[in-house]
């Protein structure tokens, strides 16, 4: 069989449950008597032995084959598992991985055997006693594995189910379906029952049920199906459906068509008459009248049936198998996967729709189209802009989970090189942000914790000494906060010593001594995002090799967002990273400056002020306003773009107060023109030296108008 | 950058646009041309070279613009109604305008016609290192523009390095 079509499935699919083993893994060290965590991880095991042999990967298929035999022995209670066991487990998940990767690079599994692994393994068997019934009860459910994909717990009630919808005879019909068959038989037209075994070997079961249905939708009409539709296409059935067919072909024709589709097994046709479905009927009745329709049935039965069957996973599993397909997989929502980069096109082409609506709004406002209508179409063409742009958007978002699940496992091995204990707490993993800063956020996220787990937590002892907890926290927090998302990653460790970090700041020449004595604590702390600053007493391999903070810092800032810390020293330190949830379009407040137009994102603007020119004050020659209580800087934009205001100093000024992080500045306008939803396009590569600007954008008359970086101005 | 030398094969016709910047005519090979356009509002970018205008918008994307002129250390350009933004498209995509005072004609060159200039005394100021080779036509003779060397941030990055 050429398999090749079913790469991309067979290694997103290998992907998911490489993670999921990697999660119950984790759980399974923290509670090793856990047996729905022993259960997943066995499906999970098997289902990926079962996908590696379809595809003719023999090595992984070996290792996973192992790995299965470990739990069957571990779910039958021969052996128990202890920690030593745990890290060749996650050797093996590693070795795996490491199959996986070679398969996504070059289709092919490498040729490296583990034997050190399989043989560890082994001894996990060994040791756990009862070797000489062991093999034995593993060898069982190996040989009927690649077939019986669902010989895991809830297997036996989809079957029985299967029982029941693997013949056409025993589809259950609804008064109107069987009125409906009546009426075509009445017209002369034959009825067929047909029912359609799939090969178990099948990846794609969907789609071949879809073309079946397909193939046969062109010669006649489905009355009923058995899965319904809706459930064989979402691969709700095992190896068999029914269903029947009104048509005027011979039942010749309809097993041709049948079987013309790809991995169908058998096809068995007869010719179906709707009296003599009678008493099926009525114990569809005798079921409660709602659910009366086909679909009912597996729906009752397969929550029931692993309850029954399976008293060993009833208690805690009762509740997880009727969730649970009974491959082991988590019930997915229907889904399409998408190229990122067809989405991108995509919002481009919602970009360039906003331009345009606001090209309509200022055309219709110059040309002196008052009319009510026009507006009205106006509004509601900018509503549905809106609406697209946001559900464009919200397609681009993923959870940031995929990047968060690496960080437990990262966590536990930083706990062996370290010889520190901590423990990772993440919240918010459901928080979704656009797609291209997730996969860009990963790798500051883990200098972050990684320097949380090397310089934040203390060694055993000074924890012991100051009265903290022998077990270090390490804490990830997520959340949406207005349009942007904030991620906190912080310690209750050592926190940061001002001091240190300031001598450390002198030593290596990035401030003066003298200016060193004029920074605030909360300054030299900032310090530490300084380019070449380490304040690691030795480099270790975990972190300090002195890039970590900046390079955090750039990234952060690349992506429009910043960075920031709290600390209190010996209490521990958080570090808050704050970024826009979308990069392509933000609302922005459009100004005047001199001559020119600027836009203000405004995200970054606290209020707007009217000031007068008698109440700036001077602090050390620099123009301050006192502003409810709090003094702020005063920054006249006109002087940092290099152009003249055009407004009298006598008058008023404008000023937008900026915020970035926790400082505040006043930034001097002379015009405001109003909020405006703008399109960020980048400046290009000659024009991208200034600082002060983070983009362009196009105006609705055409013109740009320039994106101020306020971030960069203070 | 190298895409936008012209290293063309033998014998092969090339057609050139001609355009007078000062009182000079030069060639540019109309492979790298993607648009040319009439002189418009160019909106100024901050803190960034001299020479560079500022932004401009070609369908929706944002362009910047160049002064030859003062790449070149000629006087600042005089916009006339015959100034046109010469909008330059680089192999790897990107959209550069240059403001040339005038657009002439388009000239088509036997390949065997352009003699190359050498680099070996390039001196820093002179135009001449703004001209990749000279090409024979029947009306006379024309240079032929180095786009490179004009595209190129090559004197900013001595400058920012000087500076540091």
């Amino acid at each position: 069989m050429d398999v090749s079509q079913y790469l991309s499935v067979f290694l997103d699919e290998a992907k998911e449950h490489l993670q999921s083993l990697n999660d119950n893994i984790m759980t399974l060290e923290q509670d090793p008597e856990n047996e729905d965590c022993i259960n997943e991880i066995f499906r999970s095991a098997h289902s990926m032995k079962g996908m590696a042999g379809t595809m003719g990967y023999t090595r992984m298929q070996n290792l996973t084959h192992d790995m299965e035999d470990v739990f069957s022995d571990v779910r039958g209670g021969k052996i128990k598992i202890k920690s030593a066991d745990i890290d060749v487990l996650l050797q093996c998940l590693d070795a795996i991985q490491g199959y996986v990767d070679n398969i996504t690079e070059n289709q092919d599994e490498g040729t490296d055997e583990h034997q050190n692994i399989i043989k560890a393994l082994a001894d996990i068997r060994n040791g756990g006693g009862g070797g000489g019934a062991a093999p034995a009860a593993a060898a069982a459910p190996a040989e009927s594995a690649p077939a019986a994909e669902a010989s895991a717990a809830p297997a036996d009630g989809p079957a029985d189910g299967a029982d029941g919808s693997s013949d056409y005879r025993a589809i259950r019909l609804d008064p109107s379906v069987k009125s409906t068959l009546e009426e075509a038989k009445s017209q002369g037209k034959k009825i067929y029952g047909v029912t359609v075994h799939i090969q178990e070997s099948c990846i794609l079961k969907a789609a071949r049920g879809f073309l079946v249905f397909k193939g046969l939708e062109e010669i006649g009409e489905i009355a009923v199906s058995e899965p319904n539709t809706q459930d064989i296409e979402d691969e709700k059935f095992d190896f068999s459906f029914s269903l029947i067919l009104i048509t005027d072909e011979s039942k010749e024709k309809v097993e041709e068509i049948v079987k013309a589709v790809s991995e169908v097994e058998t096809c068995e046709c007869g010719e179906y008459d709707p009296s003599g479905a009678k008493p099926a009927e009525e114990k569809a009745e005798a079921a409660p009248a709602a659910e009366a329709s086909a679909a009912s049935k597996p729906a009752e039965s397969k929550p029931a049936a692993p309850a029954e069957n399976k008293p060993a996973a009833a208690g805690a599993g009762g509740a997880g198998a009727g969730g649970k397909k009974p491959v082991g997989k988590p019930v997915v929502n229907r889904t399409v996967r998408v190229d990122i980069e067809k989405l991108d096109v995509l919002m481009n082409l919602v970009s360039e729709l906003i331009i345009a609506k606001n090209s309509l709004i200022s055309a219709a406002n110059t040309s002196g189209v008052s009319n009510g209508n026009v507006n009205e179409q106006i509004e509601y063409l900018e509503s549905v802009t809106t609406n697209l742009h946001e559900s464009v958007m919200k397609v681009r978002m993923v959870p940031i989970e995929s990047v968060l699940q690496k960080f437990p496992r990262m966590i536990r091995d930083l706990n062996k090189t370290l010889g520190k204990k901590m423990e990772l707490t993440m919240t918010g993993e459901d928080t979704e942000m656009d797609r291209t800063v997730v996969d860009e956020i990963g790798d500051p996220l883990m200098h972050l914790i990684r320097n949380s787990a090397d310089h934040g937590i203390e060694s055993a002892d000074l924890r012991a000494q100051r009265g903290k907890p022998e077990v270090g926290q390490i804490f990830l927090h997520a959340f949406q906060d207005g349009n942007s998302v904030v991620i906190e990653v912080g310690d209750d460790g050592n926190g940061i010593d001002a001091e240190a970090v300031k001598n450390k700041a002198i030593e290596k020449g990035v401030v003066s001594p003298d200016q060193a004595a004029l920074l605030t604590e909360k300054q030299c702390v900032e310090l530490l995002f300084h380019p070449g600053f380490s304040t690691a007493k030795q480099v270790s391999e975990i972190s300090g090799r002195g890039v970590g903070l900046d390079v955090v810092k750039s990234k952060v800032e690349s992506l429009s967002g910043e960075v920031t810390v709290k600390t209190k020293l010996g209490e521990g330190s958080t570090w808050v990273i704050r970024l826009p949830l979308t990069l392509a379009i933000i609302q922005a407040l459009m100004v005047i400056i001199g001559e020119e137009k600027y836009a203000i994102p405004l995200d970054s603007i606290q209020s707007i002020e009217d000031v007068s020119p008698s109440d700036i004050k001077f602090v050390e020659n620099k123009e301050v306003i006192n502003l409810r209580g709090s003094v702020l800087p005063l920054i006249r934009l006109s002087e940092v773009l290099d152009t003249e205001s055009t407004k009298d100093p006598e008058e008023d000024m404008v000023v937008v107060i900026a915020r970035k992080g926790d400082q505040l500045a006043g930034l001097v306008i002379d015009e405001l023109m109003g909020q405006q939803e703008i399109v960020i396009k980048p400046l290009g590569k000659y024009t991208n030296k200034c600082k002060l600007i983070s983009g362009a954008t196009i105006l609705g008359d055409g013109e740009i108008a320039l994106i101020l970086d306020t971030n960069s101005i203070f | 950058m190298n895409e936008l030398r012209d290293n063309s094969d033998v014998g092969e016709l090339i057609q050139y646009i001609v355009i007078k910047i000062d009182d000079e005519q030069y060639g540019i090979n109309i492979k790298f041309i993607d648009n040319i356009v009439r002189m418009q509002q160019i909106t100024r970018v901050p803190q960034v070279d001299e020479y560079l205008k500022g932004v401009i918008n070609i369908r929706g994307e944002i362009v910047p613009v160049m002064s030859v002129r003062m790449k070149m250390g000629l006087a600042e350009d005089v916009i006339t109604n015959k100034s046109r933004i010469i909008i330059l498209k680089t192999d790897a995509g990107d959209l550069v305008g240059i403001i040339v005072d005038q657009v002439n004609q388009v000239l088509t060159i036997d390949s065997n016609n352009v003699e190359k200039v050498r680099y070996d005394d390039k001196k820093a100021k002179s135009n001449a290192s703004f001209v990749s080779g000279v090409g024979h036509y029947e009306g006379g003779l024309v240079s032929i523009l180095d786009l490179e060397a004009v595209v190129s941030d090559k004197e900013a990055k001595e400058k920012a390095s000087n500076a540091s």
